[in-house]
């Protein structure tokens, strides 16, 4: 059984302090709980401060371009369907160039996990306005503060179709792994937004603005992940300063739907056409 | 008649002009002779002139043919935009549906108007007007309509009997009424009297998506678009056969980003696309190349640039495929020159991409993908499925985790590959420059030797000849082309040689790694060398004069004004390049 070392890859270079440190930790120590193997876990990264997660976990890793998280990630699923995989990336990879892609994986539903470490800012290209930035907000490149109005990623989720919607916070890692935990066992697309501070450009949403706001739902005892209707509530009343499992419904995967899909890993599979395949598939040019 | 007949059927779009040539083609196709069909169509689904040419030989060819000896107009444009084409004697049918056909005073042409439409009424139903059109065809060149029976069968069986009688029926009336009407009669090309085992008609796009799957691949995923559709149609009828999956993604970067995923985890996986596209996926062209894995993009080109012609053939993809996408990277260029170099090609598009880990650009063109030809064999028996430097679990062994250097610095440029599952194998695959162990740095060192060594990788390319050369090296001159235009250039070499020209045939088969050393000598040797290519740049040209010199004898034929290149196109302009160089 792999221990908390195999899961442990280059040494991070975050800035001290950052948020993603805490994810990183939540998701060394679910992998271990899971017993999951390093080497049959793949996480696939996007471009940001975020997308150096692969590299820093101890699985195999794509670190691929800004906003391809998604499709690269559910590439690798239907390659094998026997390994374990996650897409990780920023809030701009996920919600400004990646978006498109956010809202047709869920649709698609292909069992894959998705970890947005969302600090509303652009970290690695050293503080511009994100998609999940505040109204308001001050950044370089709004200097009178942000106009958009944001992305609120959980209830897009919801809308969109998702049978996994939840979110954690990197300053809370207990509650995170457990949160992870039911995300990667989830069957299906689940997506898992983190609240994960910038401590360099962003000193708004910071540790102390979630540790005094959020509201768990596990501390809601009528709650239930189950009903829709209760998630979008909580969502509104939180104004989504809230953490936990919102939603959780099970739907067939892709995988399961699509007629007549392998249901071992294709990667590790001899695929060879006989004379006999090639007799049959050529009489229709016959 | 030189062995050979050009048919053609034209009309609205959407009234079944598609469904009538291929019931005459398959026909022919069936009897042994060779049926080449070429499709003329726009960007909207109801109206507008399509038609649909079909050229007969008694050979394999791979070009629909300049020369139409019948025409079946269904309408009034129809004789207007195909008129100059029909050759003295030849015979057009004109529906009188649609009013008085008119026809132009010039040529010597048999005009027959017939009530294709009253005609098909009378048998029951006015869309039974394309049937008793390919029945009056019947009479016309000597076949009779129980030569149709089985194809007929074959398409409406599942309709019930009664409708394969009505069509039957139909095909008899206009059979009966172009006897009993009309004298005037064509000959087919002599009938070949034995048929290969394996004489299929194909198309281009068929033939690449069957490469695919031969090839052991399993994930498609693409977005649909024209001429590309169909290796999506395809695949997603028989890739469920074999386990594998057709995702029809949500824009093209997806597609090409779930290509990429899925063949770094091991299996084998392409897009298709067409310009717009393709010119989506350029920035994960770099991934693929820096990262080191393999991946198969199908471009079936058509007219550009951005929306362009959709439904119109065009080479212009090629510095796209070339040179698209930032910073340098290796990449290897395909441009199958046959139906049979398709297949051939998809499949080694595959062996290549693992081989030396890097993108493969397969680039037809609408003209390849969509056109249908007889051919007489699909090499099946040698396909090989290659994975170059896939690592064994055996030879993981021993190797600790974190320490399997994926991007070690190798001299034929090529390094080891694992695929997650593997244990021992462990490795971050990245756009980052990397080191060995795939790493991100910035070591200047270590930079320089990841790019000296991704560059080296091709230098063993060996695998294909990338073109085939006909006639002397020191032809007066030389045709030069590549991908689609093999068989028409083919034949304006010998159309040429019949005038008494010395002339050689360079066709170009991969543009990248570019077969320098096979073809310098057919330029070098050349009084003047003529590129032809359907596109307005001279890209090809361009290709030529970078790759070997000789700027002062490269000369181009160009066309791009959405038809394909025809034989006298190529012939003209020799012509003309030749007087030109005379005079100097
Ligand atoms: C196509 C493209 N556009 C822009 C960039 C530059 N870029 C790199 S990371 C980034 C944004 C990062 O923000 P986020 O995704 O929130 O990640 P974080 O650094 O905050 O974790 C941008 C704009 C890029 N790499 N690629
Ligand atoms: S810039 Fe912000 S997001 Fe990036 S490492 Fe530093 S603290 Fe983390
Ligand atoms: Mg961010």
């Amino acid at each position: 059984m792999a221990v908390l070392t195999d899961f442990k890859g280059e040494k991070p270079t975050w800035c001290p302090g950052c948020g993603d440190y805490g994810v990183l930790n939540a998701l060394q120590r679910t992998a271990v709980d899971l017993g999951l193997d390093p080497e049959d876990m793949v996480v696939v990264s996007g471009i940001g401060c975020s997308g150096k997660l692969s590299a820093y976990f101890g699985s195999y890793g794509l670190h691929t371009i800004h906003g391809r998280t998604l499709p690269t990630a559910q590439g690798v699923k239907l390659a094998n369907r026997d390994l374990t995989v996650l897409a990780a990336g920023g809030d701009g990879d996920g919600f400004g160039i990646g978006m498109g892609h956010f809202i047709h994986a869920m649709r698609r539903n292909v069992d894959i996990t998705y970890l947005v470490m969302d600090n509303h800012i652009y970290g690695l290209t050293t503080g511009q306005t994100s998609p999940t930035s505040d109204p308001g907000f001050v950044t370089k490149t709004a200097p009178k503060g942000a106009v958009e109005f944001p992305v609120h990623p959980l209830s897009l989720a919801l809308s969109a179709g998702c049978g996994f919607v939840a979110q954690g916070f990197s300053g809370d890692i207990p509650q995170l792994s457990a949160i992870l935990k039911r995300a990667i066992q989830h069957k299906g697309f689940s997506f898992v937004n983190i609240f994960s501070p910038c401590v360099t450009f962003n000193k708004q949403n910071t540790y102390e603005f979630y540790k005094s706001n959020v509201v768990k739902v596990d501390d809601d005892p009528e709650y239930d992940s189950a009903n829709l209707g209760l998630a979008m509530a909580k969502i509104e009343q939180t104004q989504s300063i809230v953490t936990g499992v919102l939603y959780e419904h099970n739907r067939p995967t892709y995988e399961d739907s699509v007629p007549n899909y392998s249901k071992t890993g294709l990667a590790t599979a001899q695929h060879v056409l006989t004379e006999a395949d090639f007799e049959r598939l050529l009489t229709q040019f016959q | 008649m030189n062995g050979e007949l050009g048919w053609k059927v034209g009309g609205e779009q959407g009234e079944g002009i598609d469904s009538t040539g291929e019931i005459f083609a398959w026909t022919l196709h069936r009897l042994g002779y060779y049926a080449f069909a070429y499709r003329h169509f726009m960007s909207r689904v109801k109206g507008g002139h399509t038609n649909y040419k079909i050229r007969v030989t008694d050979r394999a060819v791979g070009h629909h043919g300049d020369d139409l000896h019948i025409l079946v107009a269904f309408d009034q444009e129809t004789v207007n935009v195909n008129w100059d084409e029909m050759v003295d004697g030849g015979i057009v049918i004109a529906d009188v549906a649609s009013g008085d056909v008119q026809h132009p005073e010039t040529g010597n042409v048999h005009f027959c108007s017939i009530p294709l439409t009253g005609l098909a009424k009378e048998s029951g139903s006015a869309i039974m007007k394309n049937m008793v059109a390919v029945g009056v065809t019947a009479a016309i060149v000597g076949l009779t309509p129980e030569d149709f029976l089985s194809v007929i069968e074959d398409r409406f069986k599942k309709k019930g009997q009664a409708v394969v009688d009505s069509n039957l029926s139909a095909v008899r009336i206009g059979y009966d009424y172009y006897n009993q009407h009309f004298s005037h009669h064509l000959q087919l090309p002599l009938r070949p009297v034995a048929i290969a085992p394996r004489h299929l008609y194909i198309s281009g796009n068929e033939a690449t998506a069957l490469g695919a799957l031969a090839a052991g691949c399993r994930v498609l995923a693409a977005y649909p678009i024209t001429p590309a559709t169909e290796i999506m149609y395809w695949l997603v009828k028989y890739l469920p056969e074999y386990g594998g999956v057709v995702v029809q993604a949500e824009d093209e970067i997806s597609a090409v980003n779930m290509a990429l995923g899925a063949n770094y985890a091991g299996a084998r996986a392409m897009t298709s696309t067409s310009g717009p596209g393709f010119s989506l996926m350029m920035e994960t062209l770099g991934l693929a190349g820096i990262s080191e894995t393999p991946l198969v993009i199908v471009d079936v080109q058509r007219g550009g640039p951005s929306t362009g012609l959709p439904t119109k053939t065009e080479q212009s993809d090629l510095y796209e495929a070339l040179y698209g996408s930032h910073g340098e990277s290796p990449r290897i260029v395909l441009t199958p020159t046959t139906i049979e170099e398709c297949f051939r090609f998809a499949v080694e598009a595959f062996n290549l991409a693992e081989t030396y880990q890097c993108p493969v650009i397969l680039a037809s063109d609408l003209y390849m993908g969509m056109s249908k030809g007889s051919i007489d064999s699909l090499d099946t028996s040698s396909v090989q499925i290659r994975r170059g430097k896939l690592v064994t679990q055996s030879e993981l062994e021993g190797v600790s985790r974190g320490e399997f250097k994926r991007y070690q610095v190798s001299e034929d440029g090529i390094s080891p590959r694992a695929i997650p599952g593997q244990k021992g194998g462990r490795f971050i695959a990245l756009g980052n420059e990397h080191d060995e162990f795939g790493s991100e740095m910035e070591d200047q060192s270590m930079r320089v030797l990841q790019m000296d060594k991704r560059a080296r990788k091709l230098q063993s390319f060996h695998e294909l000849s990338g073109a085939s050369v006909s006639g002397p090296k020191d032809a007066q001159i030389t045709l030069v082309g590549f991908g689609s235009t093999r068989g028409v250039i083919d034949e304006a070499r010998t159309a040429l040689m019949q005038q008494g020209l010395i002339v050689a045939h360079v066709q170009v088969s991969v543009v990248a790694p570019f077969p320098a050393d096979l073809i310098r000598p057919y330029i070098a040797g050349a009084g003047t060398v003529l590129a032809v290519e359907v596109n307005s740049r001279g890209q090809l040209a361009d290709q030529l004069r970078l790759q070997l010199g000789y700027h002062e004898k490269i000369q181009s034929c160009l066309k791009y004004d959405g038809d394909p290149m025809l034989v006298k196109d190529i012939v003209k302009r020799a012509k003309e390049v030749i007087a030109v160089g005379s005079v100097n």
